[in-house]
């Protein structure tokens, strides 16, 4: 069990109009990259709210990728900006929470770079193997044995109610 | 005599201030005294944890709990209200997000004790003793609670029926909820009793285009008088900020931090503060996105996170055994 090799889940959200064509230009030009992606098409990466990404790591995610359309070259104008904004803001927080930065990955990816998205995602599963598993909920979810503590509540009010002969 | 209702009101990790705004009400606690026996309510009246634990379950009509979970007596008490209230509403910011005792998530339990017992300058204990859930003496056995790791929200804990936010929740929206609640028109249970709106728009300042190429700290300008702070470059929560509260703060030239919590339909306040921030910034060039945004906002989660940090989606910052080094802890808190 201990040789096996770490398999992380990584959610990428992918812009309709340019990386997620990206990726099926991938698909159809039979470029490989590992099965650890899990992709979700936004119509603009300007539609990921931080709170997508927060939620994945909730959730149990060990690395979430953004894509988008490069600068300049939105469908929608000029959001993909908007996105390299909030993406800055989310990287700064999500570091004073302790999580490594390479958890996070923004790409720009046009319509005809399959291979250049391809390589992207392999490198990210790459340095998320390396870090490990992150099990964020684990985070929360060891604050001791309650039920027993409270348990024992019930009958130290019963004892602290006894009057002494 | 018509049947009167019976009313709990109880406290765990919080400061005292919810206590205060429901005395906040006036002479209407005389309505309130009227409307309901109030059986517990350990802040302003004599009562025994005892007294409760051997009541029907039930048999409390209301029950407001203020106060987040951080021990396991707390939690003692919020299951206990639970089982025998019919209705619990979650009062406050710290029973709905955490509020400020949700901001020791910033941090880890270790360092909450060596920093009480230990570090601060007023602490005198040559023995290095620390408090322990158990401890005996001649008399017997001296219990106290256990220290939770991490805090949670009341509605992390139980079912929750109402949330009352605001820190503390303004004495109008208070008897807001009483009137609601007595003349039977609550909202759908889970909701919020509250405004839908946010603080801009409870706010008398003139907003226009916001594009700002700095943020600015509280004592750095002294703000216009009529202009959105924002757009002056402080940090207002108001766009992310539940109505209710009149908009004291910004009204008065302080930005708004956030205290009402997060308006309807916002789940992360953090992630609704990032997203709106990141439309405002005036640049286009990702080298002076990050200078703006690391020199303007130091303390992310103080910022982003002061009310709702344990109700946020990630609840706390990643624990050292659990990747988190302490050498990020360090950075996280000198942040």
């Amino acid at each position: 069990m201990a040789d096996e090799r770490f398999e992380p889940k990584i959610i990428a959200f992918l812009c309709n109009w340019c990386s997620y064509r990206a990726a099926d230009l991938a698909g159809t030009a039979r470029i490989k990259y590992e099965p650890n992606i899990r992709m979700l098409r936004v119509m603009c990466s300007g539609r990921v709210d931080p709170s997508f990404v927060l939620k994945a790591f909730a959730l149990g995610a060990d690395g979430v990728m953004i894509a988008g359309c490069h600068p300049g070259e939105c469908h929608y104008l000029e959001q993909n900006y908007k996105t390299m904004r909030r993406f800055s803001m989310l990287k700064h927080t999500l570091k004073a929470m302790g999580m490594e930065d390479d958890r996070v990955r923004l790409q720009w990816a046009s319509a005809a770079e399959g291979v250049l998205l391809a390589g992207a995602i392999n490198e990210m599963i790459e340095q998320v193997r390396a870090l490990g598993p992150l099990d964020w909920p684990k985070n929360w979810s060891e604050n001791g044995k309650i039920d027993e503590a409270i348990e024992q509540l019930v009958e130290e009010h019963a004892e602290a109610m006894e009057v002494p002969v | 005599m018509s049947e009167k209702g019976v009313l709990a009101l109880y406290w765990a990790a919080s400061c005292g201030g919810c206590e205060i705004a429901v005395l906040g009400i006036n002479e209407k606690i005389l309505d309130v005294a009227a409307a309901f026996d109030i059986v517990f309510w350990p802040c302003v009246l004599d009562g025994k944890v005892r007294d409760i634990e051997k009541m029907d379950d039930k048999s409390i009509d209301l029950c407001f709990f203020n106060g987040a979970i951080r021990t396991s007596e707390q939690e003692y008490m919020a299951r206990l209200m639970r089982q025998k209230s019919k209705v619990l509403v979650a009062f406050g910011s710290c029973a709905q997000e955490g509020c400020i005792p949700g901001l020791a998530n910033a941090t880890t339990k270790e360092a909450i004790f060596q920093t009480s017992y230990h570090d601060t300058p007023s602490t005198v204990n040559p023995d290095g003793i620390r408090p322990q859930t158990e401890t005996e003496v001649a008399e017997g056995t001296l219990y106290l609670p256990f220290f939770y790791e991490t805090v949670k929200t009341l509605g992390q804990t139980v079912d929750v029926d109402y949330y009352l936010p605001g820190c503390p929740p303004e004495p109008e929206r208070i008897w807001d909820a009483i009137v609601a609640i007595l003349e039977n028109k609550l909202p759908a249970p889970g909701s919020v009793i509250g405004a839908e709106t946010t603080v801009c728009d409870e706010c008398p300042r003139t907003r226009d285009e916001k594009k700002i190429k700095e943020f600015k700290r509280t004592w750095e300008i002294i703000p216009d008088s009529d202009i959105c702070l924002l757009e002056q470059g402080l940090v207002c929560c108001g766009i992310a900020t539940r109505a209710g509260c009149g908009a004291l703060c910004p009204t008065v030239g302080s930005p708004c931090i956030g205290c009402y919590g997060p308006n309807e339909g916002v789940d992360d306040f953090g992630a609704r503060m990032m997203t709106a921030l990141a439309s405002v910034i005036d640049s286009d060039d990702p080298e002076e996105i990050d200078r703006i945004i690391h020199e303007g906002i130091p303390d992310p989660i103080g910022t982003f996170y002061r009310f709702s940090l344990a109700h946020s989606e990630l609840r706390r910052i990643a624990l050292p055994a659990n990747g988190g080094s302490d050498a990020k802890l360090e950075t996280a808190e000198s942040a």
